[in-house]
């Protein structure tokens, strides 16, 4: 499958604090995460989340083991997230959610840019270049396809 | 559980990882897990991805935990009514429950509960502390919880180790915390992404198990999935004191993918300047730096040895800088209570705090205003965490307390 987005463009060591910040924690609303999602780095971002794919530096999602991090971008319209590390909490947070998490050397690309991939092929696509990327385990792809682990959990039973 | 001296095929000694997990590095294990817990934070997550996948029944209860630490007590109605649904939630399953003012999670998992070679899994990042025994212990998501108390089990890839090698021992102002922040600034913010490490040499061995803790704590900071301590006699004596008797665990020489010396003789005491956590320098770098306020406790520095380290410097004078003190658990107050230590620290006009997180995570209890300045004994100093627009520094007890009697960043004396 190849799904699409838009590029926004972050740098690396972004931490879950900087995704959505403590202070929004109590509470079960998606929404309010994805609306405060960015906040402390840019108060505008959220709003241009529908359809992005994020394109971020190294270790993206360190710190603490907020699961309302990948959630928040989910919900706020995240199609994936492609860095060249991620921090292991949130990489494995983010498939247990059903965000893509993809890792990736070299991708550089401007702010807006149309972006494709496909997770079973390994690829990913920016300004007319395809670039391989790292495969996702067997047990990771079961997860994301089937939309989180609570999906595949239900499938399951 | 533990396997073979040798582990087939691999051709080298097995890490501490290898062999609690009983895989090698790389490959992908199912593993039955010996403590599963979340907190208030993360529990409320896990109840609901538990409810959605259809409340299935717990296969082993008695792994599972939910302790209260984070926002306890409540700061708000709606955290309150969050607190109760979790509090009814686990004494429906039969999990163990732990009540605000009990303390901090890794702190309670750490007083008698983990045991060498227990594969645990806490809904929270610094889950990497019980390392400190010999056991493989990392951080997982609160979905991911919901399906492990469903389960009982859970996957993981046998991570690469690094091994960290403390040669000599700290002689002078410079304490575990030193050392932690010093590995971190070595290894940087993702320097151990995937991997585990092992803290080996003299300079381990001679550590107190309240020590060892604040090291393993500080592994997630560089990205690691599990810090790791062999357990010694030290262990043993520690354990022993809980009524938990314990096998030591024999170091080997694994062959790490990399390895790291520290000479903790050369250790002078460090402090974390905002906003990364992996920049410290001695602290004289920031001497005289003005501080609103001081805060001493969290899972990197509360415990006993840190409160006792803190009220000696602070007994008999007095606090400049706001001081607020929080003990990492009600056992941990209560020896400050009988040793006289608590006495100290109130008497140098410190405010105490309810044990548990405190103010560490920016929530409740001593949040920062902006554009004030603090300098607090936690772990990671992510900018905005302890208060939006807000400064703070990370140190060691001994500086904290140096520092709250000057009111500004201050270089402990050599005790
Ligand atoms: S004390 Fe701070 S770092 Fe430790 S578990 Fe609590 S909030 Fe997290």
């Amino acid at each position: 499958m190849i799904e699409k987005g838009r590029a926004v463009c972050l740098g690396a060591d972004i931490d879950t604090d900087c995704i959505i910040a403590g202070r929004y924690l109590r509470t079960r609303d998606r929404s309010v995460w994805a609306s405060h999602v960015f906040e402390d780095l840019d108060p505008a971002l959220a709003s241009r989340l529908a359809g992005a794919v994020i394109v971020a530096g190294k270790n993206f999602g360190c710190g603490s083991s907020r699961e309302q991090a990948p959630v928040a971008l989910k919900e706020a319209g995240v199609v994936a997230v492609v860095a060249p590390s991620f921090a292991r909490i949130f990489f494995r947070n983010a498939i247990n959610v059903g965000l893509p998490v993809i890792e990736a050397d070299g991708v550089s690309c401007a702010d807006g840019e149309a972006i494709a991939f496909s997770l079973d092929e390994h690829w990913i696509e920016v300004g007319g270049r395809r670039i391989p990327v790292h495969p996702l385990s067997p047990r990771m792809q079961e997860i994301l396809a089937a939309g989180g682990l609570v999906a595949l959990w239900r499938q399951r039973q | 559980m533990r396997s073979s001296h040798r582990q087939r095929g691999l051709g080298r000694l097995p890490t501490l990882a290898e062999t609690i997990l009983g895989g090698a590095a790389g490959s992908y294990v199912d593993r039955e897990v010996d403590h599963a817990f979340a907190h208030d934070g993360t529990g409320v997550l896990a109840r609901e991805a538990w409810r959605e996948m259809g409340e299935p029944p717990l296969p082993a209860p008695e792994r599972c935990s939910i302790l209260f630490d984070h926002i306890a007590p409540a700061n708000t109605g709606t955290t309150a009514t969050l607190q109760a649904e979790l509090r009814a939630f686990s004494r429906t399953c039969g999990m163990h429950f732990s009540e605000i003012g009990e303390g901090i999670c890794h702190q309670l998992m750490s007083e008698g509960r983990v045991l060498p070679g227990d594969v645990v899994v806490g809904a929270d990042s610094h889950t990497c502390t019980m390392g400190a025994f010999g056991a493989f212990a990392t951080g997982v998501g609160a979905t991911e919880m919901a399906a492990i108390w469903s389960s009982g089990s859970t996957w993981f890839k046998v991570p690469e180790t690094i091994g960290i090698v403390l040669d000599g021992r700290c002689t002078g102002a410079a304490e575990a915390k030193d050392c932690a922040l010093e590995y971190v600034r070595r290894l940087g913010m993702d320097g151990a992404t995937y991997r585990a490490l092992e803290f080996i040499g003299e300079g381990t061995s001679a550590l107190s198990m309240d020590s060892r803790l604040t090291l393993a704590n500080m592994a997630v900071e560089t990205g690691a999935k599990a810090g790791m301590m062999y357990a010694d006699a030290t262990t043993r004596a520690y354990l022993a004191a809980y009524g938990r008797d314990i096998a030591v665990q024999r170091p080997e020489n694994p062959g790490y993918v990399q390895e790291l010396t520290i000479d903790c003789t050369d250790l002078v005491p460090l402090i974390t300047p905002p906003h990364r956590v992996d920049r410290a320098v001695p602290v004289e770098r920031y001497e005289s730096t003005p501080l609103d306020q001081v805060f001493v406790g969290t899972c990197t520095n509360g415990r006993f040895e840190d409160l006792l380290r803190f009220g000696r410097i602070v007994k008999d004078k007095r606090v400049k800088a706001r001081t607020i003190v929080v003990p990492a658990s009600r056992p941990v107050l209560e020896r400050c209570i009988e040793t006289g230590v608590l006495s100290w620290i109130v008497g140098a006009g410190c405010s105490v705090g309810v044990p548990g997180c405190g103010p560490c995570l920016g929530a409740h209890m001593g949040v920062l205003g902006e554009g004030e300045t603090a300098l607090s004994t936690a772990n990671r100093n992510f900018k905005n965490r302890m208060g939006v627009g807000a400064e703070y520094y990370l140190a060691s007890p001994a500086t904290a307390a140096a520092s709250a009697l000057a009111g500004a960043i201050a270089v402990p004396e050599v005790p």
